[in-house]
């Protein structure tokens, strides 16, 4: 994991702080990340760390207060589609198609680029993707709230990010859902082989999908407590691995780091 | 439509004289015919009960020999010929009262059709601010209250024309809850429906179609809506100063030639022609916005 010749994704010593008149809180302090062209790395952590604002200013949605974010080199300062999101509510405009929706994201990203026949095309290989084309003509209120988060990662994928970030994609969803979502990520990422960030709170989700997990300690002034290598072979398949030493070792350990060193105290806020 | 249906209907029935077919069709028209018979008892049948009601209390009310308005009865007498031919054409001053609703409502179309742009411009660009919005919303506030006929004479003192001076009375009437409303709507927007742009770095433009309109629509139909009654109030109410053609005009005419019963048949037109605007305007709106909601 050490080929790549400059850092791919690169967060120096970000620190965030929100103030309210003239309080200010410190939210994420001192967080020094790297993360390779590739990987698939999962932040995990007690509500109310910091994680989901860590994603924004990946995202560019939230502005640092201090230190640098960078992305093959270049400073990141604003959103955009080279590192698209899939929000914890899905977030599609519910005005739209399923396909509408996904076309919004592909008209804008690539107007100059392709021509409409071939626009219409990467909409279909994207909804394929997530195995959504049979709801293609819906609106999201006419699906199901599972499908509506596959059409969210369509869209996302569909901008051909550098970086894909996920903000808790999952969380509402029951658990079979879920199961069948995370082989559906999965998947996409040993297809197209895309970084992706996870935010999550679940630890067999965190340490079935992830290369690496990033472990958050608790707020205020949150900072990377520890990151584990999981070094457990791809693909995965979640039965096989429910009884492999490496995966029982990793779950412990995110375990151990959250109930034992980390325990979520019911903060005075 | 409903010709070809029927047009069509009947093979079926034939072809399969001895099948199921023809009895669940046979149930179904029974039971089409059912749902219309209680749609009209229970919708149409009150208010043409509380109608007659009504008309029978007025005729019976103002029937005595010094009443000073005319009866029902009398009305249809001497003014059949408005409500039975509203298009009529005797003279350049001598024209339908469908005619004069029409010009009414040409000057309604402009003066709200500006304000309809121009208020959904500004309210899109004052939600988009919170400073913004503290500076305006009082302004708006006191400005809204003030009575439509109130802006007449200085309308006409900057116009000098009595045309656009109606039509400028009717914009300034129309406009601000057409801001307001739009305003509040772009507020409510969801900041995931913003995210969301940002990531695809819509610019102002593509934001305002795309998310903006879609999202704030039913609040900006609801500030159309309110804006068209407030026109069609201000547009009766200019005219009976400003003259010309309009049915305003025609009401004040005809209360200078004592012609009552002429003012009554011009007040049913303004009703209806009132409700069919806002009716108008709020199926627009459930149609447009259909899909906002989740």
């Amino acid at each position: 994991m050490t080929m790549a010749p400059a850092k791919y994704l690169h967060i120096d010593r970000v620190c965030k702080s929100f103030t309210n008149g003239s309080k200010v809180t410190e939210v994420l302090s001192d967080i020094r990340l790297t993360i390779d062209k590739g990987e698939f790395v999962s932040i995990i952590g007690h509500s109310g760390c910091g994680k989901s604002t860590l994603l924004n200013l990946i995202a560019g949605l939230t502005d640092v207060t201090t230190g640098a974010l960078k992305l093959e080199g270049r400073e990141v300062n604003a959103p955009g589609p080279e590192r698209a999101v899939v929000f914890q509510n899905h977030s599609l405009l519910p005005w739209l198609s399923v396909y509408d929706n996904v076309k919004l994201a592909v008209n804008k990203v690539f107007s100059g680029t392709k021509s409409r026949a071939q626009r219409h095309d990467w909409i279909m290989q994207n909804l394929d993707l997530v195995q959504m084309t049979h709801a293609a003509d819906k609106r999201p209120g006419e699906i199901s709230g599972g499908m509506r988060q596959r059409v969210g990662i369509a869209r996302a994928l569909s901008m051909e990010p550098k970086v894909l970030l996920l903000d808790e994609p999952f969380g509402a969803l029951d658990a079979l859902t879920r199961a069948h979502l995370q082989d559906a990520v999965m998947d996409i990422h040993a297809r197209l082989g895309n970084t992706m960030i996870m935010i999550t709170h679940d630890v067999d989700e965190a340490v079935l999908l992830a290369d690496r997990i990033v472990m958050m300690t608790n707020g205020p002034a949150a900072t990377i407590g520890e990151v584990l290598e999981v070094g457990i072979p791809r693909p995965r398949d979640r039965i096989a691995l429910a009884s492999q030493p490496d995966y029982v070792r990793a779950r412990e350990a995110v375990l151990r780091f959250l109930y034992e060193r980390h325990r979520f105290v019911e903060a005075a806020e | 439509m409903s010709v070809v249906a029927l047009k069509k209907a009947p093979p079926p029935v034939k072809q399969a004289p001895a099948q199921v077919v023809p009895l669940p069709v046979a149930a179904r028209s029974g039971q089409w015919l059912q749902k219309s018979v209680a749609w009209v008892v229970s919708s149409v049948l009150p208010p043409l009960v509380v109608l007659l009601v009504l008309l029978a209390i007025w005729q019976i009310a103002f029937s005595g020999p010094t009443a000073g308005l005319p009866t029902p009865t009398k009305v249809w007498a001497e003014s059949s010929e408005l409500i039975l031919d509203p298009f009529f054409v005797y003279g350049s001053q001598d024209i339908g009262l469908g005619w004069r609703v029409l010009t009414s409502l040409e000057r309604v179309a402009y003066g709200f059709g500006l304000a309809a742009i121009a208020g959904v411009l500004m309210g899109a660009v004052i939600g988009q601010s919170a400073l913004m919005m503290r500076g305006f919303d009082p302004i708006f506030q006191v400005l809204r209250t003030v009575p439509p006929l109130a802006w007449l004479p200085i309308s006409l003192a900057a116009f000098m024309d009595s045309r656009p001076s109606a039509i400028f009375v009717i914009f300034i009437t129309a406009i601000w809850p057409i801001i307001i409303n739009t305003a509040a709507g772009v507020r409510a927007i969801p900041q995931d429906y913003r995210n969301v742009a940002a990531v695809l770095r819509l610019n102002q433009v593509e934001f305002f179609w795309k998310i903006m309109v879609p999202s704030a629509a039913p609040y900006i139909f609801s500030g159309l809506r309110i804006g068209v009654g407030l026109s069609w109030l201000a547009i009766v109410a200019a005219e009976m100063l400003t003259g010309g053609v309009g049915i305003g005009f025609f009401i004040w005419d005809a209360w200078n030639s004592s012609r009552l019963t002429d003012i009554i048949v011009a007040l049913i037109y303004i009703g209806v022609t009132g409700f069919v605007l806002d009716r108008m305007v709020g199926w627009l709106g459930a149609v447009i916005s259909r899909g906002t909601a989740t």
